[in-house]
């Protein structure tokens, strides 16, 4: 009933207030239906460079925590570099990186994947780190290769925790990634810097862009359901 | 895989870089085909080490290790460990996997084709005794009991000639251990494989093993004997001590009712004079009549009322309690005629007829003599299982 009555407002006051709406930068339903494609774009290019510098995250991550965890004294060494990168302005970094890559997506990618890598490198050695030592033993004590060990015991086990890992650098990576237009490679933040005032525009690109984040996390928190069955059997006892 | 192997240790040593005393010294012993070799001893003394090096899980540092006659040192560790079946105390089981992915862990290693592994993992749950409908499950579905026997299955997938077994009951309440105990015994009978199995209990060494190595903080080997040999003689104080003060005792888990030269009872039959009967009890050591059905079933022990009339008539309810099984160990029938307060009680075959009676003086008539009675080296229970 309330729905209705609040269209009949909308539709009575017309194009007019929804002008003056837009002119008074105010909240405007009409104006953000009207140009909701112009924001496909920007949103693609989200998507696909937080996609991407997850990606290139992960895969650098894992082969740093692949090779820690054979040799520990790796860790300490890799989570200082990681963590410099981490505390590094993203801003200060878009524009030290651009004489180098030149702007354009490659600056915007290489700059997140950097800020992904602490957190994945860190959640990756601690999930290969709590696999239960008895599982590891009888692994070994059977005949498993370390590379069999690695990938049939350890790996699978250490799912729960690469996956929080990958959920936290997701959300990260997609708040990051509206600065990625200072490196000229787009994204929604262009959106919401060209018009900062008008609350339409910024409400449209930021909910976009919350929303990018919150399917990033059910699509990883999915993922894991099916890649751990096990955590989910029941555990009552036969 | 094939036939159970001999297993020797030859002058094995293992000292870790910077400590000055070795883990293991010197430590030779061989155990033969088929047999079932307990390392035993106080927490430090090695004994997991011990069997450790055999699968290369750790390193020799000296020495020799040689199943069937090959030195471990010539094999690849992976390869060595497929042919050896390996069970810790927490089982690490894999969380991950179903219970017939876990017992199919070496089978596929070693590249059998689908329908064999499946075909074999439905007939190691059997032999465990767990229900092949459990092979769906994860592991933490299980109890206690279930994931030990699901280890056990896991380890002896591919048949090995060697079984390594690290406190594998340790973890388990004493009523499932006594179970999974005998069950393992019964298993290892049929499958004779050679097994070397540790653990810090002298009790349950004494029961799991054909042989006892008893080992000493500082990895030396204080004796290697059969179980019979390390209650009767054991080699020095240490040993004394560690066997503990109730050895006697002890060796009563060694001996079988059936071993030992029961009272012959006074046996009755309904419908015999009562004079003969009570002319019989006189003359044995047993002072009641043991009333006995046609086929020599135990029907209770008769009272001088129940002898009153001319000819024996069975009383009405006297059914003799406790009856033991010529087939249990004297320990657990000790403890039957303990538990129900009596002195002795009739001891039957396994067709229920009576061979005897049993009688707490017999007992201890028996531990009174054991401190001098030579016992043949090796004459342990037989048929324990």
């Amino acid at each position: 009933m309330t729905a209705l009555v609040a269209q009949l407002e909308i539709h009575d006051r017309g194009p007019d207030t929804e002008q003056s709406c837009v002119a008074s930068d105010g909240f405007c339903p009409g104006w953000i239906v009207d140009h909701i494609d112009r924001y496909l774009h920007p949103l693609w290019q989200h998507v696909y460079l937080s996609l991407i510098s997850v990606a290139c995250g992960f895969l650098i991550a894992f082969a740093l925590a692949v090779l820690a965890h054979r040799r520990r004294w790796l860790v300490g060494p890799i989570v200082g570099i990681t963590g410099v990168l981490y505390t590094l302005p993203s801003i200060a970094v878009f524009f030290l990186l651009q004489p180098i890559t030149g702007r354009g997506a490659l600056t915007a990618i290489i700059a997140l994947t950097a800020y992904t890598l602490l957190i994945l490198f860190r959640n990756i050695v601690a999930g290969l780190e709590n696999v239960p030592a008895d599982a590891v033993d009888a692994a070994r004590g059977m005949g498993l290769t370390d590379r069999q060990v690695l990938w049939r015991v350890e790996l699978p086990l250490a799912v729960p925790e690469i996956v929080a890992g990958l959920r936290i650098a997701a959300t990260t990576t997609v708040g990051l990634a509206t600065l990625a237009f200072f490196a000229g490679a787009g994204g929604l933040g262009g959106e919401i810097f060209a018009q900062i005032t008008f609350k339409s525009n910024v409400v449209v690109a930021g909910g976009l862009c919350l929303a990018l984040a919150v399917a990033f996390d059910v699509a990883l928190l999915l993922a894991q359901r099916l890649l751990t069955p096990w955590r989910t059997a029941g555990t009552a006892r036969a | 895989m094939s036939a159970p192997a001999t297993l020797e240790f030859d002058s094995v040593t293992k000292r870790y870089p910077g400590a000055a005393a070795p883990v293991i010294a010197d430590l030779s012993l061989e155990v033969p085909a088929g047999e079932i070799c307990v390392l035993v001893g106080p927490s430090g003394c090695g004994k997991t080490t011990a069997m450790r090096m055999v699968n290369r899980m750790v390193d020799l540092t000296s020495g020799d290790i040689r199943i069937g006659g090959t030195s471990v040192r010539d094999r690849p560790p992976a390869q060595l460990r497929r042919e050896i079946g390996y069970v810790i105390q927490q089982v690490g089981l894999f969380p991950h996997q179903t219970v017939a992915d876990n017992v199919a862990t070496v089978p596929r290693l070693l590249g059998w084709p689908r329908d064999r592994v499946r075909a074999r993992v439905a007939e190691l749950l059997e032999l465990v005794g767990l229900d092949p409908a459990l092979g769906d499950r994860y592991p933490a579905q299980l109890s206690g009991g279930q994931r030990q026997r699901e280890g056990v299955a896991r380890a002896l997938a591919c048949d090995p000639p060697l079984m390594l077994m690290d406190e594998p009951f340790g973890a388990i309440d004493p009523i499932n251990r006594e179970r999974l105990q005998n069950e393992f015994l019964r298993l290892q009978a049929r499958l004779r494989t050679t097994v070397v199995f540790v653990t810090h209990d002298i009790d349950e060494a004494i029961k799991m093993g054909d042989r006892i190595a008893v080992m000493q903080t500082g990895g030396r080997l204080a004796q290697y004997a059969t179980p019979a040999e390390l209650l009767v003689a054991p080699a020095d104080p240490f040993v004394e001590d560690f066997v503990g003060a109730d050895r006697a005792l002890k060796r009563l888990s060694l001996l079988r009712v059936r071993d030992v030269d029961l009272w012959r009872p006074p046996l009755v039959r309904a419908g015999e004079p009562s004079a003969a009967a009570r002319a019989r009890a006189a003359e044995s050591e047993v002072p009641y009549p043991l009333l006995v059905d046609d086929d020599g079933r135990p029907l209770g022990w008769l009272s001088e009322r129940d002898l009153a009339r001319p000819v024996v008539v069975p009383p009405a309810d006297s059914a003799p309690d406790p009856i033991i099984d010529a087939d249990d160990v004297l320990r657990d029938a000790l403890a039957e005629l303990l538990q129900a307060g009596t002195q002795y009680a009739p001891v039957v075959d396994p067709r229920g007829a009576v061979l005897g009676v049993l009688s707490v003086e017999i007992v201890s008539d028996l531990l009174a003599a054991g401190s001098t009675a030579q016992e043949r080296p090796g004459d342990r229970v037989q048929d324990r299982r």
